[in-house]
């Protein structure tokens, strides 16, 4: 805003008049060392970005050219990894259950939006506590909510597959069977995810005027038609936004499958995210540089989702 | 009040600048923490070890060690089998491993090769330690290029664990020396009782406690003499791991693949819910560690096909060549080494230690069980399959084989499939 003003000056007021002239310089002075401020403020923050964020992505770039040796060195490959990335049918697996993973991620998007309007009624008994149970998932530790999922979802002494066999369903061995082991992965990951996305959207809805269900009220809308018809609406920035964090918090999903899959698991290839793959590639086969080549592949997968995302809210998205 | 800013946005800037540079240093510092022990002052030591079984006994020893070495403390850092690899080898690439850490066969001319062990010629000759104290085959598999890099701990030997009362229920006579695999096939598909969620035996899909003890009876081999061809695809071969894909494919006498990777194989055989389990020289401390178990499991000779051979794995203790305390490291090394640590070791029933004679304390330590009958395998003991990078073909192995027990493919399809990778990797080696 001081920018704007600078410039104006000089078309207003005729150069050589003392007062403005000073009070300009000392303006452009002081404007000057606010910049110093805020430098001197974001210095810790920029170092620990360059140093921690930044610095690593130009290193996984160039180790994705390079070939490791046994411990530590490495040698220039060019696009040697690349290329085999092109072939490899594991990265291609992974990418899918990676897709298959996030979609099923984002169920928890319209989930946790009925409980945040279901939260947010007026004059309900017990409030605080189901808003704490919701949200109790997202402050806990990733590790215990995937052993205790792990020994929920267990084939023979697991409590999903006891009720199931009340109803005299025969429950598969959910984690070590290719075909169920990356829904069992997702179906963990939506429950862990409603709490925080249902604080964005309880927020949001909190910010619609209540005039607007007055009105809707007087014009004989029922609660049903006042939910589709302006808290879905009014909340759509919201709802953009748990959007866009689930899918690129669920393209990165790794602990999940560390924990309750691990390695030699018969379903390791239907279920292991890309993440994994990274993580296996790197650390438990060694081949740094063929895993900075899939953590660019990741990287780059993240960048057309999100972006394609952001072009896309144009038509759904609506800003009061 | 112009300058009162400035100067103040000054310090400000000298001190956000300072704080940087700080935060440098204390990465920097990172690297090179620790002091150089080899001074005299206190010292810790870290011990990297696999096993969670087996740290009772390694803490006696290492209190041992520690009354006679007050200025050294050791710290024990267990990392599960799996793990324990991946991480091993990401810190020696970062310069940081533990100072002292187990070593098998199956990893160890990888990492001599690498340079991350300590060649330990010098200080065995220094301290004079008579390295004809240990078991030939473990003494000689720990050496590389003429080097000696490992001090012996343990030999592996390996029996069938069963289950007694199961046997007596299912009015079978317990396994003894007489038993083929034959007989294992017909009383694990007799023990299996689907409707109490009983099973005959436990076949999980693995080569060390699994086809590395059925293929060298059946005659077949996994790595030919000369560590250039895989013997994976010989009939023989085939043969050792088409038992173990039947007693879950065709019998249904062992849990499927799926079931044992939910739950531990051994876990159910220590829980009554399989009757008979091959398994290891060090596997009674964990057995006996169960009640149930201990009342009720007593072990046999390793059935036996054409032959009663098998391989046989053994540890050792390596120490980390880029150690800050390489003296230090090495009274430790020494001591684990030491009559008295392998009586520790013997007694308690950890393993068989690799410290000749040693083998009747281990038989002693539980009267419960006829241990014996474990350590009599051992001349049947032959070198485990291993070249420079084992661990490439042997996980592959284990990534093609899990196939077959799914039944997604056959046994000679799957075999001729790790053939195929393992000769390729062999051959990527002569390199």
């Amino acid at each position: 805003m001081s920018v704007s003003l600078d410039k104006s000056e000089p078309a207003t007021v005729s150069p050589g008049y003392g007062p403005t002239r000073t009070r300009r310089a000392r303006r452009t002075r002081v404007h000057r060392g606010e910049g110093w401020w805020a430098l001197a403020m974001l210095v810790p923050t920029l170092v620990g970005l360059g140093v921690f964020s930044l610095w690593p992505i130009f290193q996984t770039l160039y180790y994705s050219f390079t070939t490791w040796g046994a411990f530590g060195g490495h040698v220039w490959s060019g696009l040697a990894n690349y290329r085999s990335l092109l072939s490899d049918s594991e990265l291609l697996q992974s990418l899918l259950n990676t897709f298959i993973f996030t979609a099923v991620t984002l169920t928890s998007v319209p989930l946790a939006i009925v409980v945040a309007a279901l939260l947010n009624r007026p004059g309900m008994r017990g409030l605080a506590v189901y808003r704490t149970l919701y949200f109790l998932p997202v402050v806990t530790l990733p590790a215990s909510v995937a052993l205790m999922w792990k020994l929920l979802l267990s084939g023979d002494y697991g409590i999903v597959n006891w009720l199931l066999s009340l109803v005299h369903v025969n429950g598969p061995y959910w984690l070590s069977n290719p075909g169920t082991a990356i829904y069992a992965l997702a179906a963990v990951s939506v429950w862990s995810s409603i709490g925080f996305n249902m604080v964005i959207l309880l927020a949001g809805i909190q910010t619609i005027p209540r005039d607007y269900y007055e009105a809707a009220e007087l014009d004989g809308a029922g609660k049903v038609r006042q939910f589709v018809s302006i808290t879905v609406p009014l909340l759509t920035p919201s709802i953009f936004f748990v959007t866009v964090i689930t899918v690129i918090n669920s393209l990165q999903a790794f602990d999940l499958v560390y924990l309750m899959v691990g390695v030699n698991n018969p379903a390791l290839d239907h279920s292991q995210t890309i993440v994994y793959l990274f993580y296996k590639t790197g650390f438990i086969d060694h081949n740094g540089g063929y895993a900075a080549a899939i953590a660019f592949v990741l990287m780059v997968a993240i960048l057309v989702f999100t972006t394609v995302q952001f072009r896309l809210q144009k038509r759904w998205v609506h800003y009061v | 009040m112009t300058k009162t800013t400035r100067s103040r946005i000054a310090s400000w800037r000298g001190g956000a600048l300072l704080l940087c540079l700080c935060a440098l240093v204390g990465l920097a510092g990172c690297g090179s923490s620790g002091n150089n022990g080899s001074s005299g002052g206190k010292v810790t030591l870290s011990y990297a070890v696999w096993d969670q079984p087996q740290v009772p006994a390694t803490k006696r020893i290492i209190s041992e060690f520690h009354r006679s070495h007050p200025n050294i403390d050791v710290q024990v850092q267990v990392t599960p089998w799996d793990d324990y690899w991946t991480k091993l080898r990401t810190a020696a690439t970062g310069g940081s491993a533990p100072d002292v850490f187990w070593m098998t066969l199956a990893y160890f001319k990888y990492y001599a090769k690498g340079g991350a062990l300590m060649p330990l010629d010098s200080q065995i000759d220094a301290s004079h330690v008579d390295m004809s104290n240990y078991v030939p085959a473990i003494r000689s598999a720990y050496r590389f290029d003429g080097k000696t890099y490992g001090m012996p701990r343990d030999v592996n030997s390996f029996g069938l664990f069963y289950n007694k009362k199961l046997f007596k229920q299912a009015g079978l006579s317990a396994p003894d020396g007489s038993w083929t695999w034959a007989d294992v096939t017909a009383a694990a598909r007799k023990l299996t009782d689907k409707s109490r969620g009983v099973y005959g035996i436990v076949a999980p899909e693995v080569d060390e406690l699994g086809w590395y003890l059925t293929i060298p009876q059946a005659g077949g081999y996994v790595l030919s003499p000369d560590g250039k061809q895989s013997g994976y695809d010989q009939a023989a071969s085939v043969k050792g791991i088409q038992f173990w894909v039947d007693l879950v494919n065709k019998y249904h006498a062992s849990p499927s693949l799926q079931q044992m990777t939910d739950t531990d194989p051994l876990s159910m055989f220590t829980s009554g819910k399989a009757a008979m389990y091959y398994g290891g020289s060090w596997d009674p401390v964990a057995i006996s560690a169960v009640p149930y178990a201990k009342a009720n499991v007593d072990v046999a000779p390793l059935p036996h096909d054409a032959t009663r051979l098998f391989y046989s794995n053994g540890l050792a203790n390596t120490i980390y060549a880029r150690t800050k305390h390489p003296k230090e490291a090495w009274e430790f090394t020494k001591f684990l080494a030491s009559k008295r640590a392998a009586d520790i070791n013997a007694t308690t029933g950890t393993v068989i230690p690799a410290y000749k004679g040693e083998a009747d304390n281990y038989v002693r330590s539980m009267p419960w069980m006829h241990l014996q009958r474990i350590v009599d395998q051992l001349p049947n003991a032959r070198p485990f399959p291993s070249t420079i990078d084992t661990s490439v073909w042997r996980d592959n192995a284990t990534k093609e084989f899990a196939k077959a027990w799914t039944g997604q493919e056959t046994v000679p399809a799957a075999a001729a499939n790790v053939t195929k990778q393992m000769n390729a990797a062999l051959a990527d080696e002569g390199k």
